[in-house]
């Protein structure tokens, strides 16, 4: 830090638009990486950036002060300027330009794109907007809301979509005494498609054992009441009475801003094994925005929506863009990431390493039992690409000892 | 350098032991062990350590 403080400044200004993780992380790795000049970080939250994993599950269930979630940035980015409570309206990349929601303009040598996702909302008739007990969680604001709502007593909540975060609300909420939790989901069990059958149906029994109740196999068709939700009707007729309704039915990326630039952004916005942005040496993408592909399995672009990317695709995208803005001739390799990912569910956790989704077809038990704790391996053509483990502390230790054999295997690609 | 970990915060997910190895580990328990004051060598290690904690509880003081 003491060189860099006596270097001369680079010249010009990255412009990273977003201020949650995948942005703050941008902005200190620039900085890692070299880069002395200016740099601009605009969010449309009012807050600085702030760790959300916990929103679900101890803030939510009032374990954890809600101003115990915000990020301590590196001492290295003191300098970074925050706009927050602006959001990136517009861009014009062959000009070098972002406009802002009111109505500025700014100029950027370099472009970070982190501009996120947000809940995808179910489209049906019934009640909507604020106050209509209808609730997503996604930001602090969402989690501040939801909270007061299931605090009330006698409560009835419905949840609807059982992935990671519909399953963490069910499990909170029970844990907050609500009487009435039920999830529902056009799966036959919970969490199917991110982790199989095996642990699915070991989810769903802890789960059940716990008095979350579910309606599976069912679609939403509407809600009931006026102003406020008092029902959801199921596809099938049934109507569960709910006082409170969690929407956790998957995500939509934050790319209309970057519309008229001929970017593929038909999944959030792709990018190159380099984390560049439409073949363009002065643009990156990081966080869960990024459609990427991962040398280290089949080289096919995906959004990957696990805490760890964030972090991951920042370090690599600022060298990829520090290279270009600084002129070095070094090429990093392959962005090659070993993602993992945890969740928190009542008493128990799941913890995974590697691409389980790969390998889904070819399902495994390698240690335990389903109805204890169990470690999950996932195969593709017979090689293993990724293990899961359900239960306590000495589960999620067993898929940490298969983590290096995860990383050593060369890339199926290589 | 120094290193705080929150142990009010941790939940032993143990991400630090795999970014830096030589000051944090898992004890038999599965409990988080550190050392506080490692090798100013091992800095950037620490820091990736700190960035990858689900719960933030690595703090770097000097």
């Amino acid at each position: 830090m003491a060189e860099t403080a006596h270097a001369p400044r680079s010249p010009g200004r990255v412009v990273v638009a977003g201020a949650s993780m995948g942005g703050l992380r941008a902005a200190e790795q620039l900085r890692a990486a070299g880069w002395t000049g200016a740099i601009t970080v605009i969010g449309d939250e009012p807050h600085m950036p702030y760790n959300r994993p916990p929103l679900s599950k101890d803030v939510l269930a009032g374990k954890v002060p809600f101003e115990s979630l915000a990020f301590t940035p590196r001492a290295s980015a003191a300098d970074v300027e925050w706009r927050l409570g602006t959001t990136v309206a517009s861009a014009r990349l062959d000009e070098r330009v972002v406009g802002l929601d009111d109505g500025t303009e700014l100029a950027f040598d370099g472009l970070v794109v982190a501009t996120g996702m947000r809940p995808r909302r179910l489209r049906c008739d019934g009640p909507s907007g604020p106050g209509s007990g209808r609730h997503t969680v996604r930001t602090l604001a969402d989690a501040r809301g939801l909270r007061e709502e299931l605090t009330r007593p006698g409560v009835r909540v419905v949840v609807i979509g059982a992935g990671f975060i519909g399953c963490e609300v069910a499990a909170t909420a029970k844990g907050l005494g609500v009487g009435e939790v039920t999830v529902v989901d056009p799966e036959p069990l919970p969490m199917l498609r991110p982790l199989g059958e095996v642990l699915a149906r070991a989810l769903h029994r802890r789960h059940e054992e716990r008095g979350v109740r579910f309606a599976l196999g069912a679609g939403v068709a509407g809600f009931e009441g006026e102003d406020r939700v008092t029902g959801v009707v199921l596809t099938d007729g049934t109507v569960l009475p709910a006082d409170v309704v969690v929407e956790s039915v998957g995500s939509v990326a934050n790319t209309e801003w970057l519309d008229g630039n001929g970017l593929d952004l038909s999944d959030g916005v792709l990018t190159d094994d380099q984390l560049r942005v439409g073949g363009r040496p002065n643009v990156v993408a990081v966080g869960d925005v990024a459609r990427f592909p991962n040398a280290r399995y089949d080289g096919v672009p995906r959004r990957v929506e696990h805490w760890s990317i964030p972090t991951d695709t920042a370090k690599h995208a600022a060298k990829s863009l520090l290279a270009h803005l600084v002129g070095s001739a070094a090429q990093p390799a392959p962005f090659a990431p070993l993602p993992t990912f945890w969740s928190d569910q009542h008493e128990f956790r799941l913890q995974s390493f590697g691409a389980p989704a790969l390998g889904i077809a070819d399902v495994r038990v390698l240690d335990g039992d389903p109805d204890g704790d169990v470690l999950v391996g996932y195969h593709c053509d017979d090689r293993l690409v990724g293990v899961v483990a359900l239960g306590g502390p000495a589960a999620t230790t067993g898929a940490a000892r298969y983590r290096a054999q995860l990383l050593a295997r060369p890339a199926l690609i290589s | 350098m120094k290193v705080v970990v929150d142990m009010n915060k941790c939940q032993d997910h143990g991400q630090c032991v795999f970014s830096a190895p030589d000051v944090f580990q898992l004890d038999d328990t599965g409990r988080l062990a550190y050392v506080s004051d490692p090798d100013d060598a091992l800095r950037d290690e620490v820091e990736e350590a700190a960035d990858v904690c689900p719960l933030q509880a690595i703090r770097i003081e000097a």
